[in-house]
């Protein structure tokens, strides 16, 4: 799938989590949206942004909840 | 009117209560108080002949049938407008009665034809019947004397402009029941009675035809007509039924029980079922009309395949279809891998052809990349709902409504969507409930006849979540809240996090009425009226969900009904109005790609194991693809084979040269369906369904209530959906095998808790059921969270407003929402393929008039209109039912290529489409 499709998917997910009042809470309740929502394949697609010119158009909460994603146990 | 077998009570009704006794005709009788003596006779199976009176209407004493002599008191009283008292002593038959009844019948005679052996109500004539009730053995009088019969209107013309009845005037006795009934049951005021004397007869608004006039044909008149008055064409062209088999109607998520009469096989008659606790005896023009489609020559009955989508379609034999189907599918996940293909559930077909969908994904296919219908539609509710309150449904039922003080509906128009529903409300608003609507369109409930909306919101497109929170913090910062519900009910630190979020100046009325369109002091009196009005009941639809914050407003509307403890007894609650008659049955039975049967997630050992268990293979524990994420893959080449059961994404899903590259791109696509629809165009293989009226199963409707869907007559392609997908399965070498779909509810039954309970015996016996059904609620449940919410203690989430990315530019300057008008359903397979279309032929724009008058648009003028996804051409029409800046249309036509414009975005947690809001052009296209 598209990156960028992904990339504004998540971006999505993270703008409603942000608005939550505990920052650590919101990334791992979008990590956990997205290990209970997406299909593995999205998921895997998502995090091969990290690292490479599209990490930046990450919001930085979101970011981070798919650096817990790649983090063997760490999301529920 | 009334079956025949149909037992009339004459009255409606009365009760529960406290009861009195009485006597008549020398029977103790107990009913309860305020119960009319005409019911009550009948309860006692004392038939008092009538002819003005039913048990779907009041009381109207017109007709001096069904007069009683009462011991100790004066004169014939009219039994149904006459109350029980205690003690009474009544007789319904005497010489002076007989008398009496047989003069007033012999009037009625002697102005109305005596053609009763040509006549269309023959064998089902209420008047004819009454006369020999009576006794009735001549007829002295009449324009025509020395022969009776020769009525007076006998030179006016039938009324056939209707294209399912016909009134002739000749033959009406001035009742008044259809007049009736439609104030009463559908809320409409369309019919009267003009003239006076002998010139009285009903007449359709101002003299209008039935078709030009204000009346939807919802087929209540004809229903009640004791004469052939009033008469459905098809028993004209056809004669009464011989036979009726009680079903569902399939087309809204109200699921009205529907009793389609027959003579073989072939309906002759739909008409509500009284006992259906959906409609309580109530149709709309779709379910009571629109059923010829099951028999429209357009039906595809044998099985096609081909081998290109360019090919010519080659009809084949099921095996052969079933077999190059599991072939292809087989080879594709042999060169593509196990997760290359999918399903896509039908929220059209009944659990238990959902069920097996998902099961031979589960199975035979070994994935989880089932989705369905509902993704596109009502997907945002389960989750918002989930989130919040616990389950992933609405909290009441229907009848509900008639404890509502305050009703808001938003993002709904329930009088063109779900109609029947819609009388209800209307007619709880006619008792004095008051109305919030917050809707960017002044949908009908805004303003008709007896109904107004203390207030109408008129938001801008996406920004419900903006409205919502606002009202929100009204409720928070002026002391609103029900503070002992929310102690006791729900989780304190997340009220907390909440109520300091919607404090904020940033989230009041006036900070966001710039991005919303709403007037503050507006907002401000309807969150007052919401909180503080009594029992406060909100009513959505698609205009909530189908947003980019689709499910953050779903959220947002359970917080409302949290903060507010309006949730959890009669007459409040949160209540989504489903689209298709089984969104909810299709979430129910796990065709979610993340979810098992009962909304249980795929991750979850215990639950995934049990369904392993039964089923005898390994689940996969990650979630599969949405529908929207299948396309995507398509594109990218890592998903190519599709088994699509009643759904036509082509026509149904936003973005549709996206859609369409995607379908192109697969290797299969199995289409099953009634007609050669949108999606056929690229399918390799062809199913045909069947329709609601040739199999058997069960439908879930918008308040969680399972009914039964029986066979009426037999599959025209020889198999149900059910046995298809079997035939499927097993082709692929997963082995199903059911006789009859009550296995397969019993198999749901055993693997889902909230089933537990159901059984079609138990079905049969009771009519319905709501879910949960377990022994915790051996007779279903009508309203949810009463005690305490499913997930224990409500949870409040913060809803902060995300403008859409769908926003208006200088190029495409207004935002387009869609809809649907009442004769038409949907992407229209099966209303345009009925007179249905003699109401609405063409989707419409909807554009207002200052807008129309900068682009140069008159009234019907063909347009242009131009998003980023697409372009496509629609007849305008300029009205102010649009606030300026925004325009409509409706997607029930293929050629009008609504869904060519549409876009891609959607909603964050459910990917379910933005179709509510699209940035548009509209021009007039030159030569128009």
């Amino acid at each position: 799938m598209k990156p960028d499709t992904l990339i504004r998917m998540a971006n999505q997910i993270g703008a409603f989590f942000e608005a939550m009042p505990d920052r650590e809470q919101a990334v791992m309740d979008i990590a956990s949206h997205l290990r209970r929502t997406w299909d593995p394949r999205m998921r895997t697609q998502l995090m091969d942004t990290l690292g490479g010119p599209d990490e930046a158009k990450l919001k930085a909460v979101v970011r981070d909840a798919v650096k817990a994603l790649g983090q063997s146990g760490a999301v529920p | 009117m009334n079956a025949p077998h149909d037992v009339d009570f004459g009255t409606p009704r009365v009760g529960p209560g406290d009861t009195v006794m009485l006597e008549i005709d020398g029977l103790p009788v107990s009913v309860p108080v305020g119960t009319s003596l005409l019911r009550a006779a009948a309860e006692a199976g004392v038939m008092i002949p009538k002819l003005c009176a039913t048990d779907f209407l009041k009381p109207f004493g017109s007709c001096r049938l069904c007069l009683v002599e009462i011991e100790g008191r004066k004169g014939y009283p009219s039994s149904c407008t006459t109350p029980v008292e205690a003690g009474m002593k009544v007789r319904t038959q005497s010489p002076q009665l007989a008398k009496l009844r047989r003069n007033v019948m012999e009037l009625y005679i002697s102005d109305h034809p005596l053609d009763c052996l040509t006549c269309a109500a023959n064998g089902n004539c209420e008047l004819q019947t009454m006369a020999g009730v009576v006794g009735l053995r001549e007829v002295r009088y009449g324009k025509g004397e020395p022969t009776p019969g020769e009525n007076h209107f006998s030179d006016v013309v039938k009324d056939e402009s209707n294209p399912y009845f016909s009134y002739d005037p000749g033959k009406c006795i001035v009742c008044n029941l259809c007049v009736r009934a439609c104030e009463e049951q559908q809320g409409t005021f369309a019919l009267t009675i003009a003239g006076r004397g002998f010139g009285s007869r009903v007449t359709a608004g101002q003299g209008e035809s039935f078709l030009a006039s204000d009346c939807v044909s919802c087929g209540a008149c004809v229903q009640v007509c004791p004469t052939a008055t009033l008469m459905e064409k098809s028993i004209i062209d056809k004669g009464q039924a011989e036979r009726s088999v009680t079903t569902t109607c399939a087309y809204c998520g109200v699921g009205c029980g529907l009793r389609a009469e027959l003579k073989g096989n072939e309906v002759v008659r739909m008409v509500p079922w009284k006992d259906g606790r959906a409609n309580e005896g109530h149709a709309c023009v779709k379910g009571r009309f629109a059923w010829g489609y099951a028999t429209h020559p357009d039906r595809i009955t044998k099985p096609m395949i081909r081998a290109k989508i360019s090919d010519p379609w080659r009809e084949v034999s099921w095996d052969e279809a079933l077999s190059h189907a599991a072939a292809e599918f087989r080879r594709i996940q042999q060169q593509h891998g196990r997760n290359s293909i999918g399903g896509i559930v039908s929220s059209r077909c009944t659990n238990e052809e959902d069920y097996l969908v998902q099961k031979l994904v589960r199975t035979a296919f070994g994935n989880n990349n089932v989705d369905t219908c509902a993704r596109v539609c009502h997907s945002p509710t389960g989750y918002g709902l989930k989130q919040t309150l616990g389950e992933s449904a609405g909290t009441q039922t229907f009848k509900s409504v008639e404890m509502a003080d305050v009703i808001v509906v938003i993002g709904a128009n329930p009088s063109d969507a779900h109609p029947v529903f819609a009388s209800r409300l209307k007619r709880r608003l006619r008792e004095g409930a008051r109305l919030i609507v917050i809707d960017p369109r002044a949908i009908d409930l805004v303003s008709s006849p007896h109904v107004r909306a203390e207030y109408h919101l008129q938001l801008r497109p996406g920004t419900n979540v903006a409205v919502l929170t606002a009202l929100a913090h009204v409720i928070v910062t002026e002391g609103q809240v029900d503070q002992p519900f929310v102690a006791e009910r729900c989780e304190a630190k997340a009220f907390a996090d909440w109520r300091e979020f919607v404090a904020r100046p940033a989230n009041s009325p006036e900070a966001l009425a710039a991005a919303s369109g709403v007037l503050a002091t507006e907002l401000r009196a309807a969150a007052r009226l919401y909180a503080t009005g009594g029992n406060a009941a909100i009513y959505y639809g698609l205009g909530v969900t189908e947003h980019s914050q689709g499910s953050t407003a779903v959220i947002a509307i359970a917080n409302l009904a949290m903060a507010t403890g309006n949730v959890g007894r009669e007459g409040v609650g949160v209540n989504p109005l489903r689209g298709q008659n089984n969104v909810q049955g299709s979430c129910d039975m796990g065709s979610f790609p993340h979810e098992l049967p009962g909304y249980r997630h795929v991750s979850d050992t215990p639950t995934r194991e049990s369904f392993e268990r039964e089923w005898g293979v390994s689940i996969q524990a990650e979630p599969g693809l949405r529908i929207p994420n299948m396309f995507d893959a398509a594109l990218d080449g890592s998903f190519l084979g599709l088994y699509c059961q009643g759904e036509d994404p082509a026509q149904s899903d936003p973005n549709t040269h996206h859609v369409v590259a995607a379908l192109s791109a697969m290797e299969c696509v199995v289409v099953q369906d009634l007609f050669l629809n949108e999606t056929a165009k690229y399918a390799h293989v062809f199913l045909p369904g069947a329709s609601f009226l040739e199999k058997d199963g069960t439908f879930t409707n918008a308040e969680r209530r399972i009914s039964r869907v029986r066979r009426v007559m037999p599959p025209l392609s020889g198999k149900a959906d059910w046995e298809v997908t079997m035939a499927l399965a097993n082709a692929l070498g997963y082995a199903m095998h059911y006789e009859h779909p009550s296995q397969i509810m019993d198999e749901i039954a055993r693997l889902t808790p909230t089933f537990a309970g159901v059984s079609y015996d138990k079905l049969e016996r009771v009519g319905s059921l709501q879910w949960p059904c377990n022994d915790a609620a051996p007779e279903g449940t009508p309203t949810m969270h009463v005690d305490s919410f499913v997930r224990g203690k409500g949870r409040f989430l913060i809803t902060q407003y995300v403008p859409t990315d769908e926003k208006v530019t200088r190029r495409f300057p207004l935002l387009l929402t869609t809809g649907r008008v009442l004769s038409q359903y949907n992407v229209g397979a099966q209303t345009r393929r009925t007179a249905n279309t003699d109401f609405y032929g063409a989707d419409l724009l909807e554009i207002h008039p200052h807008d129309a008058e900068e682009r140069g648009i008159r009234d019907g003028d063909r347009v242009g209109i131009e998003s980023r996804a697409g372009t496509t051409t629609l007849p305008a029409t300029l009205t102010e039912r649009v606030q300026p800046g925004v325009v409509y249309t409706t997607f029930h036509f293929p050629e009008s290529g609504a869904n060519v414009i549409t876009t891609d975005n959607s909603d964050w947690a459910t990917n379910c489409p933005e179709y509510k809001v699209t940035a548009v052009q509209v021009s007039r296209l030159v030569g128009a």
